[in-house]
């Protein structure tokens, strides 16, 4: 058998764009403060793509009709996720990047590395099929106690959809409890990731006022030698 | 661990119970038109003829994405790495919702290409060999796995009879390793059996020569087979 080659998330590829990622529970507030970036970003003139998790059109409709139906395994899951995460990393993100822009990401590599190891699947083996993807420029993960995520989706949304409640997981067949040990199993591979994937921790209970402030502050620490793409200084 | 007591390459699938299974496993590798389905064709008759249950199956045969790749190759808009997970997906639900449940209920699984046909594929356009390696860790090991060689010449006509045409695909033009087609073929076969080879040895491929008259092929498989159904 071969040798395996040592291995970490991205290749040694370098671009002249910026890749933000948020990342952490449901309910941590993390798609507002992308959001809020993003305002800030091109209202100062930067150009910015913005992109989510499970939002590749082509994938959508298997997608979508494969967890109607229950039909996934752990395994088939993550792999549907990872196809998701690749078209629009091949067709999106990397020429983004690769163009000098600065891309946001609602949810990494890192979600599919909490859940599909939350579902059972081997941990190498989920890093390993994610190992085409470049590490981030900053990935910022909203930390919060999980009574405070927990509390902020329960009270506002309680339809559950089966997967989203984890429900495949057979955790416990209530839908609200079933969220609450998935999430909280989410949580417990998040906060493990911490010093591994250089996550940059925000306590995602101060107000959302100040949260921003945080990232706004380091997000403009790695601008300092960003160059503009030469076509789109020329407006 | 003991090589030869592992059941699956790599990782497996962790949350299913290790269990040993009273089904076979053999697989049947070789490029398109090597005779591979034939070959199938006649396995199958004669294990049923000898009284085992079999279920045959193939790659792209899922229902969970085969639309999307089906959409995908028509419009050729997918990157490579995303093409390859597709793939994979599909695999792993044939292997998880069909294969394994057959196995378990004691069939013979006659595998018309496996994840080898896959990993050739994608190394040839360039996927990483060992990213290959553990991505499809998942999959179970096969109890024989028959390869059918045959040179890009032989392959060439055998293509001419079956479709009358070079298909697009077939070619590897979504390589551009040539513009002219017949070129292209033949580039793009040699390179696939050449990943073939490589295969061979590190997942133990029982190589046959697929240019020989079909009985005879037939002849070696069946010999194996019962070797392995007789233990």
């Amino acid at each position: 058998m071969r040798l395996k080659k040592a291995r970490g998330l991205g290749r040694s590829m370098h671009y002249p764009g910026r890749l933000f990622i948020v990342e952490g529970n449901d309910g941590s507030g993390k798609s507002t403060q992308i959001y809020l970036l993003k305002r800030w970003l091109e209202d100062r003139g930067y150009p910015v793509f913005f992109t989510e998790w499970n939002s590749s059109e082509l994938i959508k409709s298997a997608n979508k009709k494969a967890k109607k139906k229950n039909l996934l395994t752990p395994t088939t899951f993550s792999l549907i996720h990872a196809c998701d995460f690749a078209d629009r990393y091949e067709k999106m993100m990397l020429p983004y990047l690769r163009a000098g822009y600065i891309v946001l990401a609602d949810r990494y590599v890192y979600t599919a590395y909490a859940r599909d190891m939350a579902r059972g699947c081997d941990p190498d083996w989920v890093k390993n099929m994610y190992g085409f993807a470049v590490k981030p420029t900053v990935s910022f993960y909203f930390q919060t106690p999980l009574a405070v995520s927990l509390d902020r989706i329960l009270s506002g949304r309680p339809q559950l959809k089966y997967h989203e409640a984890g429900l495949d997981l057979g955790l416990s067949t209530d839908p609200i409890e079933s969220f609450k040990l998935f999430q909280g199993k989410i949580k417990d591979h998040y906060d493990a990731m911490i010093d591994e994937e250089h996550f940059t921790v925000v306590d995602a209970t101060k107000p959302i006022e100040e949260q921003q402030r945080i990232v706004r502050e380091i997000v403009e620490k790695h601008l300092t030698d960003y160059e503009l793409p030469y076509h789109l200084t020329t407006r | 661990m003991d090589e030869s007591k592992k059941t699956y390459y790599g990782a497996g699938l962790p949350y299913l119970k290790d269990e040993t299974y009273a089904g076979k496993l053999i697989v049947i590798e070789g490029a398109d038109c090597s005779g591979r389905s034939t070959q199938a064709f006649l396995l199958k008759q004669w294990l049923e003829y000898e009284g085992h249950a079999v279920m045959d199956t193939g790659i792209k045969r899922s229902t969970l994405v085969s639309g999307v790749i089906d959409q995908a190759k028509e419009g050729n808009v997918l990157g490579k790495t995303t093409l390859s997970l597709l793939y994979a997906t599909d695999f792993a639900d044939q292997l998880e919702n069909k294969i394994i449940p057959a196995l378990r209920a004691g069939f013979i699984v006659l595998a018309d290409r496996y994840i080898f046909t896959l990993m050739v594929r994608d190394a040839v356009r360039g996927a990483d060999p060992d990213w290959l390696e553990e991505l499809f860790g998942f999959a179970r090991i096969p109890d024989l796995t028959f390869y059918l060689h045959m040179t890009p010449e032989v392959l060439l006509h055998r293509h001419f009879q079956k479709r009358g045409v070079l298909d697009y695909w077939e070619s590897g033009m979504d390589l551009s390793l040539s513009t002219d087609m017949f070129e292209s073929f033949h580039r793009y076969q040699s390179l696939c059996a050449q990943q073939f080879e490589e295969l061979a040895e590190d997942y133990h491929f029982v190589t046959l020569d697929g240019t020989r008259a079909i009985e005879e092929v037939q002849e070696t498989l069946r010999t194996h087979v019962s070797r392995l159904i007789r233990k």
